[in-house]
């Protein structure tokens, strides 16, 4: 192999990923980024010629996302309204210019903290698909980050999909709330994403709450998803989040916010949301 | 490897790493200079390109990515000489000032039309929702934006006057179409490039070691400069008191501070890492903060300097017959402010030259700078050698804000190029500019202000202490300014204001947009808002009351002349104010479930304009050629600002010809006169002044030269200059008469110092010639639960004396109060922390309201043309409108900047346990 290389296929990628020192570059926008006043390191991997890592498509099961789709792809793609949320983080992920190159498989596998796409993808329930050109697996996306920058990728391996189950649900809702400290280029404070699914009679029948910056790594809210499973959709929804139900999440204080006040404002966007929820048609 | 790159509608065929970023080809490898890179890490956007009619950051695209795809970029939009429609809009409503994120700009506001023809605010401002601009508060961008498609003649025939009119950039054009030259555009490709190796600790003990083993096996490096290669190894503003070591000598005292400076292949020396040198440091314990600084036993920074106090100023005036009474109202209060970065988008760059074999002839510099001459007497004191031999040549500024006035490149250009008799070229990355650059100083103000029970002000008292970090720099201007400020523009009797500036461990604190005087502002308009609720009088009335007028006395006993146009400034908001106070308190009452309060404010403002109680003369020189040019010989750099357009308008009304004809030589030390620092608001009406007095020197030259009357009209087509007089044309051909060096046939000189007197020890003198006042009303919408401030309207009243062209006075605003938004809400510099423009927030396009301004012109007559400055004080009065806002919509009392959301929610629940 060389010092880069363009993979066009699965074989080729193996190939390329054989000596396990490769580094991967599919939009770029945290491969730079992170080599600011350094050289640039060898064995650049680029996968965004591989045609089996693009577009979007429907399987019997699920949506299919390829790899390198980029947040202009989500923005420009005809997509039911079980994805209004992961719209609505595509349009608030970095500038434009960002969206048009980034794409979700890095967003995943940069596994930063405050990542957009992962709190919308754990909302829809989503996995990933990995593979080593070789060999395929597919775990739920909830495994797939295990901590700050840390995912379960092995050497050679790479995400190639988002596998998003499709539902059969009469009426679906979803939501997406970003609370930063400017309007634009702004890395989140707090993320809150929710899917809702409802029976003809209105009554909740899956609900995923995720949240993200707000721990290591983003995480769903089981209890008050359980809580809010059964009910009726409506306004009271909101008032039925405690503080207890964001118990487990563990956020730092840094540069952009305190810990109490991510919790804090992470309950008011999980209330607000249901709220929104609640009342929309 | 062989790429083939499709650029503005022509191939390339090139071979490179294809790896490279896209900008990187641009730039070094197709000379295509107009795409400009502010950081590397698509923060900023100054890179924005578009591929395939799709706007991308060109810094985070690799050029195989980009190989065989249809580029565009800010040359292919018009071309070298033509404006697109796009180009010419922006040229027309002002929406250029330093024009470093200007290409940006134009290639996202391409991708947005090429879709969109007729956009609204909204979708305009996502669609430049990535590219930062830190001069313009983006207003006029918006407008510009939105104005593509207007029907717009420019048949209009020039008004014959100049001064007063709006008339579009002299070096506009050249700023949108990407041909300005810039620090980093025109660094020749046989330069050897510099890095300067930096501390990772704020303080440290340092052992240099042997350097010849790492020189003699790394290939690219050619050597290491360390302190004992600089002649003098000392910089400073002042002449005395130099304390800022080039490269470090036994010990670091800042993270960021300079250590060596290794040279070589750009290549060469990028992959070059602290880790790689034998250097030993031993990390020490910091001081850090203004209170550690003055702890007994602290750690000393400078051994001359006990108790790391860098200085002290003071003002001191009583005035016996309206002393205090018991039955005054007195406030307290204690604010507290932080590092603020400059965030200029373009980082510190420039190239210097050795001229003669080893620099016998002197050096020759090019660079980024605010100030041209001061840079040529520092570089010669470096170098020991005579300034007479060393030229400075600034390129254009992308955005300076006083973070431009110290050196930054300069010392190690100078010091490499002789050593090694080669071009030698330096450009730091965002990172290191934010570690390595001076900053606001972070303020700690304590102050008791008094007044009678009608409103009227008895004393001022207060405190300020400044963080003034690591070395000198601007400390002692700040630590002299803020007294004479710290009373706020008002008469006041009884007034004790002390400022104290302490080394700490941290970046230099330097010049910052109006040298500590926005932190003091915070202060004094918290007071004027605590009496006016402790009385129960209107916030804008108690102000109005206070007003200095024309015949009060200043804090230093100077007796205001004229032009002193803060109350006219008030009496303009008075009407907004009344209805915007009205519809936020409807507003609050009709909603008083939901999380959204509405709230109003005010601040007001008075800045000196010109340096503090020092002489600081500009001399400018204009000539008429024997090629029949018309040239401002103009030392003051333009960093944006616009005086590259405002000083041809004086001199060119001054002398009587049209602006239309001026060319300008800017800044080269050999070639213009000392003009002072673009600083201190003080181009317009020091620069100014001398361009008037330059332009009226040459029309007496020329009417004497005809014998001709004082009311005669000239007139300059080709090389003939025409004298009409009654009916009679004087007609003299200036290609037939002699010329000086330059090529000048008729040459005036004219130079302005302003008068000021020396300060006592009491603080009491004329410190400054002229004042600027301003007024500015905030609204916000505050958000209760999540502590977020979302500003939703300025409006902004300024006495200017004269406004020499109304809209670059609108521009100076909109970008000072886009600094002061930034200052208040979301700018905060943590070393270490925040060393890039993601962790460290400035305004984007979306963060900024409606802005409307106010120009008020109260003449001084001492000003060209009745103008004073206004560069500074477009910022000082937004942080202080936006608190009193605040506490208007809320009820807390701000007292630290920036106010983050976490800090406002948590005085919020604050406030509701202590009232609950």
């Amino acid at each position: 192999m060389g010092d880069y290389c363009l993979p066009q296929s699965l074989t080729e990628l193996r190939a390329a990923l054989s000596d396990g020192k490769a580094h991967i570059l599919a939009g770029g926008t945290d491969f730079y980024p992170q080599r600011v006043g350094q050289p640039l390191p060898k064995n650049i991997v680029d996968i965004t010629n591989m045609s089996d890592l693009k577009g979007i498509r429907e399987t019997d099961d699920f949506w299919h996302f390829g790899a390198i789709t980029t947040w202009r792809d989500i923005l420009d793609a005809n997509l039911p309204l079980l994805f209004d949320g992961l719209k609505t983080a595509a349009r608030e992920v970095g500038g434009q210019q960002v969206q048009n190159a980034g794409t979700i498989g890095g967003n995943l596998c940069n596994a930063s903290p405050a990542a957009d796409g992962v709190p919308v993808f754990l909302s829809l329930g989503a996995s990933v698909e990995l593979s080593t050109g070789e060999r395929t697996r597919t775990i739920n996306l909830a495994d797939f980050i295990t901590g700050n920058r840390k995912t379960v990728l092995r050497s050679g391996e790479i995400l190639t999909a988002v596998l998003v189950p499709k539902t059969g649900s009469p009426q679906v809702k979803s939501l997406f709330l970003k609370l930063g400290a400017r309007k634009y280029l702004v890395i989140s404070m707090v993320m809150v994403a929710i899917v809702v699914e409802m029976d003809e009679a209105g009554i909740i029948t899956t609900c995923r709450i995720a949240i993200g910056a707000c721990s290591e790594v983003a995480m769903r809210l089981d209890g008050l998803e359980q809580v809010i499973t059964g009910r009726e959709k409506n306004k009271d929804l909101a008032a039925l989040v405690t503080a207890d139900h964001l118990a487990a999440l563990a956020p730092v204080t840094d540069v952009r916010a305190s810990r109490e006040y991510r919790l804090d404002a992470a309950l008011t966007l999980v209330r607000r949301a249901l709220d929104t929820l609640g009342r929309g048609a | 490897m062989d790429l083939t790159f499709r650029v503005n509608g022509k191939n390339y065929p090139l071979t490179l790493a294809p790896a490279t970023r896209l900008s990187d080809v641009l730039r070094d490898h197709l000379g295509l200079i107009g795409t400009k890179v502010g950081c590397n890490a698509g923060d900023c956007g100054a890179c924005t390109v578009l591929v395939e009619d799709r706007q991308i950051c060109a810094c985070m695209m690799s050029a195989q990515q980009a190989a065989e795809k249809d580029i565009t970029t800010v040359e292919g939009l018009g071309g070298q000489e033509l404006l697109n429609d796009l180009q010419a809009a922006f040229l027309r409503h002002g929406a250029v000032q330093c024009g470093i994120c200007t290409p940006g700009m134009l290639m996202a506001a391409s991708d947005l039309l090429r879709r969109n023809q007729t956009p609204n605010r909204v979708q305009v401002e996502d669609a430049l929702g990535g590219v930062l601009c830190r001069c313009t508060g983006y207003q006029k961008i918006i407008e510009a934006v939105m104005d593509v498609t207007a029907s717009f003649s420019d048949a209009a025939t020039a008004p014959s006057k100049s001064v007063g009119v709006s008339i579009a950039k002299l070096d506009g054009p050249a700023k949108l179409t990407g041909t300005e030259i810039f620090g980093a555009d025109a660094i020749p490709a046989d330069c050897l490039w510099v890095k300067i190796i930096r501390s990772p600790f704020a303080s440290a003990d340092i052992e240099l070691g042997d350097f010849a083993d790492i020189i003699s096996r790394t290939e690219g490096l050619e050597g290491i400069l360390t302190h004992k290669d600089v002649p003098f190894n000392r910089f400073g503003i002042y002449a005395t008191g130099k304390d800022q070591p080039v490269l470090a000598e036994t010990c670091v005292r800042y993270r960021g501070d300079a250590i060596v400076a290794v040279v070589g292949t750009r290549e060469g020396v990028v992959k070059i890492t602290l880790a790689d040198l034998l250097i030993r440091l031993t990390e020490k314990p910091p001081v850090a903060g203004i209170a550690a600084a003055k702890a007994p036993g602290a750690a000393q920074l400078h051994a001359d300097k006990p108790g790391n106090l860098l200085i002290e100023g003071q003002v001191l005036k009583s005035t016996a017959r309206e002393a205090p009474q018991a039955t005054d109202i007195t406030v307290e209060g204690r604010f507290e402010t932080s590092f603020v970065e400059h965030a200029y988008i373009e980082p510190e760059a420039g190239w210097a030259q050795p001229v003669g074999p080893h620099g016998s002839r002197g050096l020759e510099m090019h660079v980024t700078t605010q100030t041209a001459a001061m840079d040529r007497a520092e570089i010669a004191s470096i170098l020991q050698i005579d300034a007479g031999r060393v030229r400075v040549l600034p390129t254009a500024c992308g955005g300076g804000f006083g973070g431009k006035l110290d050196l930054s490149v300069q010392p190690v250009l100078a010091v490499a190029a002789l050593r090694f008799n080669k071009p030698v070229a330096c450009v730091y990355e965002r990172p290191e500019s934010m570690a390595a650059s001076t900053k606001r100083h972070p303020t700690e103000i304590a102050c008791k202000f008094t007044a009678r029970r009608d409103g009227r002000l008895v004393s001022v008292d207060m405190t300020a202490e400044f963080n003034t970090g690591a070395y000198a720099s601007w400390g002692p201007t700040v630590a002299e300014r803020v007294p004479v400020h710290g009373s706020g523009p008002y008469y006041v009797p009884n007034v004790h204001v002390t400022g104290r500036a302490y080394f700490t461990n941290s970046p230099p604190s330097g010049a910052f947009r109006g040298f500590g005087v926005p932190q003091a502002a915070i202060a004094h308009e918290a007071m004027m808002d605590d009496l006016a609720e402790a009385i129960g009088v209107d916030r804008l009335d108690i102000r109005l009351l206070n007003a200095v007028r024309c015949g009060d006395e200043t804090a230093t006993g100077q007796v205001l002349q004229a032009s002193a146009g803060l109350a006219e400034c008030l009496q303009k908001l008075q009407p907004h104010w009344t209805k915007l106070t009205a519809a936020t308190s409807s507003f609050n009452q009709q909603n008083q479930r939901g999380p959204i309060r509405k709230g109003v404010g005010i601040g007001a403002m008075w800045y000196g304009i010109g340096n503090t109680a020092i002489s600081n003369p500009s001399t400018m020189d204009v000539g008429i050629g024997r090629d029949g040019s018309l040239v401002l010989f103009n030392g003051a750099v333009d960093i944006g600002q616009g005086s590259n357009t405002i000083l041809p308008q004086i001199c060119a009304d001054a002398l009587g010809l049209p602006v239309q004809k001026f060319s300008y030589i800017m800044g080269d030390t050999d070639l213009t006169r000392d003009a002072g620092k673009t600083s201190a608001s003080r181009q317009t009406f020091v620069s100014g002044k001398a361009a008037e007095i330059a332009g009226t020197a040459l029309r007496g030259q020329i009417l004497r030269h005809a014998n001709a009357g004082t009311g005669a009209r000239l007139d300059l087509a080709g090389t003939t200059l025409r004298i009409v007089e009654d009916g009679t044309v004087r007609e003299i051909e200036l290609s037939g008469l002699a010329s000086d060096k330059d090529g000048m046939v008729f040459r005036a000189e004219g130079r302005f110092d302003p008068p000021t007197m020396p300060l006592d020890g009491n603080g009491q003198g004329v410190p400054y010639a002229t004042y600027g006042f301003a007024a500015q009303i905030a609204e916000v919408s505050v958000d209760l639960d999540l502590g977020t401030t979302r500003v939703t309207r300025i409006l902004a009243a300024h006495d200017v004396g004269r406004a020499i062209n109304p809209q670059q006075v609108e521009g100076q605003i909109h970008g000072g109060i886009a600094q002061g938004l930034g200052m208040a809400l979301m700018e905060e510099y943590i070393p270490g922390k925040t060393e890039n423009l993601h962790d460290y927030l400035i305004p984007t396009i979306g963060d900024m309201p409606e802005i409307d301004v106010f120009i008020i012109e109260d003449p001084e007559p001492l000003g060209p043309f009745g103008a004073k400055g206004v560069g500074e004080p477009g910022l000082v009065p937004t942080a202080p409108a936006i608190f009193s806002a605040i506490r208007n919509a809320t009820g807390v009392r701000v007292t630290r900047a920036p106010m983050l959301p976490h800090r406002l929610r948590a005085a919020i629940l604050r406030q509701a346990r202590t009232s609950g």
